[in-house]
């Protein structure tokens, strides 16, 4: 093992401790219900009213900082998807 | 009456019993009265550490489900008068554990004893829930790492909320002990430190006790660390957190001074 790596070797806590400062955040506020959760399902399910939903087609991601949470969700509408109501 | 203590984690591995059994023998070695209790029903170990495992005929379980008396189910420590054990069973699971059982073998421990000190099973179940729902007090045991602060913010979550004291609307008090600390490896910032657990948590600090050889030798002669080797450095923090535990005003040290350029190559005994 070359023995600058051993010098030059990025230092892991700092890491350690903003990825559990983030986490924690989230955890605490999010007790027993998940909110993103649930937004997620009641989207899906309006659009899913008015959409015929291919599920290959929609991708959910989530995110989250120190101060938000990032629910995107991208939904793929075929031109002749409207459902006839 | 004497004071509940629940040493208590989430995670596995990151020394409860260990833990137990050394506060629960520095307090006994300070004069006072103190039974450890083991609720880690299915997996008990506290005998083993305590160095009580063949002595052990009842159990809390048959205590509980009246098979036998408190007092024929107590082991007497033969190194400490005034320490006792109460062991775990062995051949049940935690269902055996009912919420009115505990109560009532609290509810007589405190009559006797100074000190009940709560080996609290890993996890957040029912044997878990169990072992906090009487406390006075908890001692959180959390390692410098990632995973076991995550579960010890869990921990202290459930002990703000499902404990008899949080449900009367009364503060539970609750105390860090940092166990496994490396000082060389938090210096050269591969390990969180004290500071960083500390804001990342916010409970007060009860101790700081150091990765250690001399722990692993003790709990290989069944002796607590403090009896086994009361000069070594994670007795001697024992020590200080159970005169903590006491009320006493005491500064908290970082055990294991940082090694010269000569010690980093000529000794590698730990802390």
């Amino acid at each position: 093992m070359n023995i600058f790596r051993l010098f030059n070797r990025p230092k892991s806590a700092p890491a350690a401790r903003e990825r559990l400062q983030v986490l924690l955040a989230h955890e605490r506020m999010v007790v027993g219900t998940d909110l993103v959760a649930v937004l997620r399902e009641e989207i899906l399910a309006v659009i899913a009213k008015h959409v015929e939903l291919d599920s290959d087609r929609v991708r959910v991601t989530m995110d989250r900082d120190e101060h938000v949470s990032i629910l995107e969700i991208d939904v793929e509408i075929p031109l002749n998807a409207a459902k006839a109501a | 009456m004497g004071k509940v203590i629940v040493v208590t984690s989430g995670k596995g591995g990151v020394g409860k019993t260990t833990s137990t059994a050394a506060l629960g023998a520095a307090l006994a070695q300070r004069g006072d009265k103190v039974v450890v209790v083991d609720f880690d029903v299915g997996l008990r170990n506290l005998d083993l550490v305590m160095g009580a495992e063949r002595r052990v005929v009842y159990d809390l379980v048959n205590v509980i489900q009246g098979d036998a008396k408190l007092p024929q189910a107590l082991i007497r420590d033969k190194r400490l008068e005034n320490l006792f054990l109460l062991p775990a069973s062995q051949t049940r699971d935690k269902d055996a554990l009912t919420a009115e059982g505990v109560e009532r073998v609290m509810g007589d421990l405190k009559k006797y004893f100074d000190w009940i000190i709560c080996d609290s099973p890993a996890g957040i179940e029912r044997g878990a829930t169990l072992a906090m729902r009487h406390a006075d007090m908890a001692v959180v045991v959390t390692n410098p790492e990632v995973s076991s602060v995550r579960d010890s913010d869990r921990i202290i979550g459930l002990l703000d909320s499902k404990t008899l004291k949080a449900e009367n609307g009364e503060r539970m008090e609750k105390h860090l002990l940092l166990t496994r600390y490396d000082v060389n490896r938090a210096e050269r910032g591969d390990m969180l430190k004290v500071d960083d657990v500390l804001e990342i948590l916010s409970i007060p600090l009860l101790g700081i006790i150091p990765e250690s050889m001399d722990v692993l030798r003790a709990s290989n002669i069944g002796a607590p660390v403090t009896l086994a080797d009361a000069k070594s450095l994670p007795a001697q923090a024992y020590f200080d957190a159970s005169r903590r535990l006491a009320g006493e005003a005491l500064p908290v040290t970082i055990p294991g001074e940082k090694r010269g350029i000569f010690g980093k190559f000529f000794g590698r005994k730990a802390a």
